[in-house]
């Protein structure tokens, strides 16, 4: 904050800002829109046991981690939780860990947070209705560029 | 083969280069609703927020009351912005149990002392194990609760003055 508002108050500097930094201008607002609507600050107290540390089985292990690439964080919404560092990553890090540790399946899980989140917290798009578009759209079009291909190789040939 | 279809490929792309623009210049970090509501509070038993206190149930939302449940820590700044609006529903006969996140006993006491104390129950969470199973993605939260321990209505981020009225419209419509 302290920044921007040297920025406002040397005018001469902003006729300038103003013609050639566009790119700046955009970097700052797009800054600016990009805040948190949740302040979430850190709490003091180290993160779960398990949200950094690996389970010993290296077959549960990697269920864990395949499936905590595929969960999207909920404060910093850009990110996996395996990639967070958001302290509530940590926390959902650690719940996955614990409940493959105690043998629940990874899809299990995943649908017990989009129970609570919705679809918009896996990052793996199920097959159904809603998102069969996705998967039949690319086929569909290859078909079409096949089948107008088709039509241009054979008037050259005429 | 028609001319104008041929337009059609680069209407397409323009249309696909819009929608991308779109969303790489909106706004990210969209409010994520909880998806339990209308479904009963999941089950939990967290142990008391501060030292020598009851503890927080599932049990403690049906007794056939409306309530509000507070997701709050005291490390959190807009929890502290909402304490007076808190204090204010507590004081017209509102019951609030509180699920304090990744907190301290000793810093919830101090939390308190400085700005009061509205919560009836102080359940101590402190892995976000039960913010999870809310549906809730940061503090503070505040769930309308009904008597049988259904959850009603989601408000995200701290109550301002203006946003008394609806908590209480929502409590009516609990009851």
């Amino acid at each position: 904050m302290p920044f921007l508002r040297t920025q406002q108050s040397h005018s001469p500097q902003r006729a300038s800002f103003a013609r050639g930094n566009w790119g700046i201008a955009a970097m700052i607002g797009l800054m600016i829109l990009s805040a948190p609507a949740l302040v979430r600050a850190d709490s003091d107290l180290p993160p779960a046991p398990l949200a950094n540390s690996q389970l010993p089985d290296p077959k549960q292990e990697a269920k864990a981690e395949a499936l905590m690439e595929t969960i999207r964080c909920l404060v910093c919404q850009g990110q996996s939780i395996a990639d967070s560092d958001a302290e509530l990553a940590g926390d959902m890090r650690a719940m996955v860990r614990t409940r493959i540790a105690a043998g629940e399946s990874p899809e299990h899980i995943r649908s017990w947070l989009v129970a609570r989140y919705g679809r918009w917290v896996s990052y793996k798009p199920p097959v159904d209705a809603m998102t069969a578009p996705l998967w039949i759209a690319p086929l569909l079009l290859l078909v079409v560029g096949a089948w107008l291909a088709r039509g241009l190789f054979k008037r050259r040939r005429n | 083969m028609k001319r104008s279809l041929l337009w059609a490929p680069l209407a397409v792309f323009i249309l696909f280069l819009i929608i991308f623009m779109t969303g790489l210049l909106s706004p990210e970090g969209q409010i994520i609703r909880s998806h339990m509501i209308g479904k009963p509070l999941p089950n939990f038993a967290l142990p008391a927020g501060l030292r020598n206190s009851a503890g927080l149930r599932t049990q403690d939302f049906q007794q056939g009351k409306p309530k509000l449940l507070n997701v709050f820590a005291s490390w959190c700044v807009p929890c502290a912005a909402e304490a007076p609006q808190l204090m204010q529903l507590a004081q017209s006969g509102v019951t609030i149990d509180a699920v304090a996140i990744r907190d301290r006993p000793e810093d919830i006491a101090n939390f308190l002392a400085r700005y009061g104390n509205p919560y009836r129950k102080i359940g101590s969470d402190r892995t976000s194990s039960i913010q999870l199973a809310l549906g809730s993605s940061g503090v503070p939260e505040t769930f309308v609760i009904d008597g049988n321990g259904i959850i009603r209505y989601q408000h995200i981020g701290d109550i301002r003055p203006e946003n008394i009225p609806e908590i209480f419209a929502e409590l009516a419509k609990a009851r």
